[in-house]
């Protein structure tokens, strides 16, 4: 395993190094000059009280900013505050006004359209309990009637292609087409040495299937789960080095976002107990060798434990790759709080390295979560379960 | 004060989780160094171990956050 493992690693950081260092450092530059002019601009309004020429820089505002999903793809401030960002579809469904398709251009910087603006603020909502909770708003899309008070029947409900959501749709068409074209060649050539992209996707999926699948669920029913195991493993790859490009069509934080891996997680979640066999319940409800008022205690812990496994992996996904976009994003913030040669040129060292050390953990998280993810299936299947 | 204290415990459990995969890390490395040839599966086991940890520790972490 361990010649394969590295040489799939080393296969892959070279390729993913010509692909993207170039860009990394462009991208780089590119911060350099967009943003004190956002700081400043977001500031001039907001802060009337402080003096014009403190240009302070608010280091958590623009990390989360870019952490987070969005409504619009921003792209630089010019200096007269000018932003440049590019609108995507908005989709709402309100209880109040049914159906509304337009471009988020519309409702950008406070704008209104058709009574839909940007949420501010905080609004306090009945929750099921009839309890008044306060909700942050930052973000959200908010319906006003003609009053400029909020409409009673709540937030409209978004479907709308946020900036996550057409990452995701970029990826599906790259994967798609990858896969696809590899397929046809396949077809026409038979499975003889791997060329061009194969020779680079090929190491991989026998690696997967090899190292992943066979040892951890068996033999036998590996078969069965290995679309899965694939589809998750690529999916979250791509997804997680194309978030790693900070320049226009990439660089959304996919695979840290919790709504994401809450999916992927529990897609992994049903099919381990959809395929699960006699003996998972068995173990769950009656585990064998234990002492019948022991169960009292044993059966929720089990119970508890179906649960936690899917929700490591939601947590575990999420927290690695935001944790990555932070300390970059925090390092490049760096530059603007110091605003000095001095700070600057280790901050872009030390970007880089952060970088290189984020292509490892982008193909580390994919392998883990793939791996966990079949290591539960397996367990699920006890019998067939063997070292 | 609540978001000291929630950050003291998210360093903590940091600490309880570089502790324990400092340990796994340890001894996968001895493992390997006395039987090579079983590097594969060590390493495996290892990440799973750690994958582990690292999963409780991350629990510690949220809960730091939410209270």
């Amino acid at each position: 395993m361990s010649v394969r493992f590295k040489a799939v690693i080393t296969t892959f950081l070279i390729g993913v190094y010509l692909l993207s260092s170039g860009v990394e450092l462009h991208g780089q530059e590119d911060h350099h000059e967009e943003h004190p002019q956002e700081a400043s601009h977001e500031h001039s309004p907001e802060d009337s009280h402080e003096p014009a020429h403190d240009e302070e820089f608010n280091a958590p505002e623009y990390i989360l900013d870019h952490v987070s999903d969005s409504h619009d793809w921003h792209l630089l401030t010019k200096k007269d505050g000018h932003h440049v960002s590019i609108p995507l579809p908005v989709i709402l469904y309100s209880k109040h006004s049914g159906l509304h398709m337009f471009m988020s251009g519309k409702i950008a910087h406070g704008h209104s359209h058709k009574g839909f603006q940007m949420g501010n603020g905080t609004i306090q909502l009945e929750n099921r309990k009839g309890e008044m909770v306060e909700k942050g708003l930052k973000g959200k899309i908010v319906e006003m009637d003609e009053h400029g008070d909020l409409v009673e029947a709540g937030l409209p409900l978004d479907f709308s292609i946020t900036k996550n959501v057409f990452m995701m749709f970029l990826s599906v068409v790259i994967l798609l087409w990858v896969f696809l074209s590899l397929a046809r060649s396949y077809k026409k050539r038979g499975v003889s040495e791997p060329k061009g992209l194969a020779g680079f996707i090929e190491p991989v999926i026998v690696f997967i299937e090899e190292d992943v699948a066979i040892p951890n669920i068996g033999e036998e029913k590996y078969a069965r789960f290995m679309p899965y195991l694939l589809t998750v493993f690529f999916f979250i790859l791509l997804n997680n080095l194309l978030g790693l490009i900070p320049i226009f069509p990439f660089g959304a934080n996919v695979t840290g976002n919790i709504a994401v891996t809450m999916v992927l997680a529990l897609c992994t979640f049903l099919i381990t107990q959809f395929s699960s066999n006699k003996g998972h319940w068995q173990h769950v409800f009656a585990t064998p060798g234990v002492p019948k008022p022991l169960l009292i205690i044993m059966i929720p812990v089990e119970i508890i434990g179906l649960i936690t496994k899917p929700f490591a992996l939601m947590i575990r996904l999420f927290a690695n790759i935001t944790a990555g976009h932070i300390i970059v994003l925090s390092l490049i913030s760096m530059i603007f709080i110091f605003k000095s040669y001095f700070v600057a040129l280790p901050a872009g060292v030390m970007v880089l390295f952060m970088d290189f050390i984020e292509l490892l953990v982008a193909f580390l998280q994919a392998y883990i979560f793939t791996l966990l993810s079949a290591l539960f299936i397996g367990m699920a299947m006890p019998e067939h379960h063997h070292d | 004060m609540t978001g000291t204290l929630a950050a003291i415990g998210a360093g903590l459990a940091v600490i309880g989780a570089g502790l324990g995969i400092g340990r796994i890390g340890g001894s996968a490395m001895d493992a390997i160094a006395r039987q090579p040839e079983a590097a594969g599966k060590i390493q495996t086991a290892m990440i799973i171990a750690a994958a582990l940890i690292e999963g409780a520790a991350l629990f510690a972490i949220v809960v730091a956050m939410m209270g």
